[in-house]
Formats: C-alpha cells, structure tokens, sequence
C-alpha cells in the first residue's frame, strides 16, 4: 500500500472494507469479494500464533459453535458445514477447541510445529463416561 | 414525534437544567450516561424528559462513566447525533475513551459540571476535571453562568457536527456555583434552537450496510504519526467553524461570544485571566477596584480553552503591563496551565507584560473580591515595577503561612 501524507489520510483513520459499494455480500464467496486494500481480510497475521486448532472432519456434527464463538471469524463454515480454519487470521487463541461440544472434540489445540496429517494421526479416542 | 415544550421568554434555570434542556432540544440520538455529582441533575433532567415524550432517542443507562463514553463512541460510529455528561472521578475514568472519541473524529458532545479530582474526596468545583482533559484533542469551551451553559451547549453540536470539524466538544461549567444555582436563562423556542443546530450529517456510518467500514484500526509507527496531524490541524482550523457559528447565534439570540472573552479592557494596565465563574467575580473586583482606587483593571477569559486562542489572548493582552493567571487546580509541580499558556502566548507577542500565577478555589473555596482586589493589587504593583515583584506563583485563599513559589529574587 502507497504511503499517503497527513493530508491525504483518511479521517479519523475510518478504514473501508470494500472498494465499492456491496450487496448481498453474505452469498458472495469470500474469494470473490472485492475488498479493499484496508481490509483486515488481506493482513495476515498467521506468525501470532503459537498454537494453532486441527480440525478433523471425520467427527465434526457442524453445529457451528466454533464459528459462533471464533473472536476473529477465522472458522470457515459454507451453508452451515464447516470447511476448516483460516490460518491467515486464526490467532490461536484456542476458544473453538475449548467450545467444541464433540467426544473426542473436532477441533484439538496443536503445537503450530506440529504438522497438520501428523496431528490428525494422534487424534484422542472417545472418552468413556466416567462412573 | 417528540412533543415540544413551551417555554418562558425568561426561564429559571440552573446550569444543569440548562444543559438539559439544551440537549433535548439538540433532539439527542443517543444518550448514554453515568451519574456522578455535580452532572447528575444534567443526565437526570435529559432521562426525565425522554421518559415524558419530549425527546425521539435511546437512553443507555451503564455501569460506569468508561462505558458512557464507549456507549457514546459506539453510536457516534453507528451514525447517530450522541451526547452525555459528567463530573470529575467520572471524567477521569472517561479519559481512555475521550481519546478514542477525537481519534475517530467522532462529535460527541461532553457536559462537564466541573469538580475536584480525590484524593481527598470532594464534590466541589473546580477545573481539575477541565484541566484533565486537555490533551484529549477536544474541543473545549467553558460557560461562565447558565445562560452560557445553554448556549454553548447548543453550539457545541454545531460546532463539532460541522463537516470541516468532526471533533468531540466539551462544554464545561462550574460545579454547583454555576451546576446548582437558580438564574435567569432565555431560551430559545424548540423549533429555532434545533434548526439552529440542524439535522446530524453522518459521515462514515456503521449503520451503513452497503458501505462497511472499520473503527479504531490499529496504526504504528508508519501511519500514526499522519493521523494525529491531520486531527490536530482540525482542531487548529475549528476557530474559523467556532467563530461563523459564534456570529450566527449572535444574530438569532443577540448573544455574544467570543474566543476570548475580554471585560475592561480598552484603557486596562493589569488584567486578570481566569475561566468559570471566577470571570463574573473578577469583573466585579476590576470595577470596583477603578472606582475605589483608581487602578485600571480588566479581565480576560478564554471562551474557549481548546484549541487555545493564543493570538487572541496576545490581542486582548495587547497593551497591559502586567498580568495575574488564575488556576483553579493543583499544578502538580509546576506553573498553572493559564499561566503557561497565556506566558507562551505574550513571549511571542510585541508587548511583553509580567506574568504570574495564582492557584485557587481549589475543591470549591470560595474566590472572594477581597482576595480578587489583593491579586488585581499585586499586578498592579509589578506593573508598576516593570518586572517581577511577587513571587511568580501564589496561592490565594489558603490557610497556614504564605505559601509561594520562585519569588522574584530567584529569577535567573
């Protein structure tokens, strides 16, 4: 992004999301948005994280929880099946694994070290109820 | 629609009232507000008379003055008109927020019924609070009795909402001298005070669907530096928006107002500068004082004290030869703000007069006229001199032996 002068700033540093006006935008693919160099949706701010959620699809219900409760949108869920996480803006703050309802959970706080295939091969599981 | 109230040519209003009463005619979108004395008669009045059909608005009632402020800042941004009010411990929790309100460029109006900061506690006047504020990028004006604080409070939307300007103001009066006192108030009717002011002209709303828009980016080193410039060359241009919407009130009330106001001063060889209603007092001393001994007193006092009118403080000091500035708050190792100011203001200036300091009132001790007519007589004795006679900064009022700072003598 070009450097601008004071004079050229936006006031009060109110940041546009889009380039044009939107319509609809919820049933527009997010590839196919048109955003503006402003929004957060270009920044990535994936070296933050320290640990970072797999998911695994194999036991996921799609409640959507994960997506409720994500701070930063960074669930990616289409028609209400989640797809994954968007590892340019997850932070790994871990809330979705600790909100997910499933036995064992669908989303598991890894080391960002650890490979994603790696992680998904030492999956927990299914916890017994305890007596 | 919101019902209108008929009103007296000539209403008893305290400055609370005033206040409120100027907000419901600002037809307020949102409200939302803490109480603390001495501004709860303020935000208490405004609820009343939304709660009675008078007022088309929301009302947020919070936990605390930090979320009023956010509360203010989060419908400023939605794209409303908004407004509250405040005092002291009030204003100090406010302070993170005020800041985030200019940044943001958001015309948020701020009542403050001014008071002493704790500790130790107390519910008084003075310009602690004021004083406080003043880096915020607000801007700030200061009403002198509650004829002022209505009309001040009705510009203030003017003035911020201007699209040249986007700034928060605050509009300050003094704690219960000015906050609790019954006075006379001519209002304007309903329909002239809000075409005065006119619709709110939103810029940049969050309400705005088809246009979404961040608040509160986060900015470092390579862009921060641009924004604060371009906010602060705003406040430094809002004269000209203050004085047009000055002049226009003039014309619709016959109210004068002024960046700085002077009394006095045409022949004056010593003035006082001081903000609140120590200015009425001082006016009251200076006028005594040319009958009684025949010392050529003036006062001069900053209407606005945000962005600080320094050539027209260099104006309306143009010919005196001395000049005392009063503080109504505790310094905290230093000069008072007034002094450092108007002193800046006069070294650039051709006429160079002596200036000293006196810090009073503080937590609401009364500013008597014979404290008045001493400092109006001190100034007139390093008039005399030509220099510093009196210790540069004094406290007037206090109990216990003299108390004073950088007497004469010390002056390198």
């Amino acid at each position: 992004m070009e450097y601008l002068g004071w004079d050229q700033v936006e006031t009060g540093a109110i940041l546009p999301s889009f380039e044009k006006e939107i319509e609809d935008i919820a049933s527009t693919p997010r590839e196919e948005r048109d955003y503006a160099p402003t929004n957060s949706y270009t920044a990535s701010v994936a070296d933050w994280r320290v640990f970072k959620p797999v998911y695994n699809r194999d036991i996921c219900i799609d409640c959507q929880n994960c997506w409720v409760f994500c701070p930063d949108t960074a669930i990616i869920s289409k028609d209400k099946k989640m797809v994954g996480i968007d590892y340019e803006h997850c932070k790994g703050c871990g809330v979705c694994a600790e909100v997910c309802p499933t036995n064992p959970k669908s989303l598991i706080m890894f080391a960002e070290t650890v490979d994603n295939e790696e992680a998904l091969a030492s999956w927990p599981e299914k916890k017994k109820k305890e007596k | 629609m919101a019902e209108k109230l008929e009103l007296q040519e000539v209403e008893v209003w305290d400055g609370n009232m005033a206040f409120a009463q100027a907000m419901r005619q600002a037809q307020i979108d949102v409200v939302a507000a803490y109480p603390i004395t001495p501004s709860t008669p303020t935000v208490h009045g405004y609820a009343k008379f939304l709660a009675d059909g008078y007022i088309d608005g929301e009302f947020v009632t919070v936990e605390s003055e930090h979320a009023a402020m956010s509360g203010c800042v989060g419908a400023a941004a939605a794209g409303g008109r908004v407004a509250t009010a405040t005092s002291s411990q009030g204003f100090a929790l406010m302070i993170e927020v005020l800041y985030q309100a200019s940044g943001m460029r958001l015309p948020i109006v701020l009542g403050v019924v001014n008071r002493a900061l704790a500790s130790p506690l107390n519910v008084n006047g003075d310009h602690s609070d004021m004083y406080l504020g003043r880096d915020a990028g607000w801007i700030m004006v200061d009403a002198f009795n509650a004829q002022e604080a209505y009309d001040l409070m009705l510009m203030a939307f003017k003035i911020g909402e201007d699209l040249s300007v986007r700034l928060p103001v605050m509009v300050n009066q003094d704690g219960f001298i000015t906050s609790h006192t019954a006075q006379n108030v001519r209002p304007l009717q309903d329909d002239v005070a809000y075409n005065f002011i006119g619709d709110y002209k939103e810029v940049n709303p969050m309400l705005d669907f088809s246009k979404p828009v961040t608040y509160g980016a986060q900015t470092e080193e390579d862009w921060h530096f641009e924004f604060k410039a371009k906010q602060h060359k705003a406040l430094m241009d809002s004269p000209k928006v203050i004085e047009r919407v000055f002049k226009e009130f003039e014309e619709l009330s016959g109210r004068s107002y002024k960046m700085v106001e002077s009394h006095l001063m045409d022949d004056a060889e010593v003035a006082i500068v001081a903000l609140g209603s120590t200015v009425e007092s001082a006016v009251q001393a200076a006028k005594d004082l040319r009958e009684s001994e025949g010392i050529k007193a003036g006062v001069v006092a900053p209407r606005v004290f945000r962005p600080f009118p320094l050539t027209g403080v260099q104006e309306a000091l143009k010919d005196v030869k001395a000049v005392a500035t009063l503080d109504r708050s505790a310094p905290g190792g230093t000069l008072g703000a007034l002094f450092n100011e108007v002193t800046a203001a006069m070294y650039q200036s051709s006429n160079k007069p002596v200036v000293n300091n006196y810090i009073y009132g503080l937590g609401g001790r009364d500013m008597t006229q014979a404290d008045l007519k001493e400092i109006f007589k001190e100034a007139k004795a390093n008039a005399d001199a030509g220099k510093l006679v009196t210790p540069l900064q004094q406290f007037s009022g206090l109990r216990g032996p003299k108390l004073s700072f950088f007497n004469a003598g010390d002056m390198k």
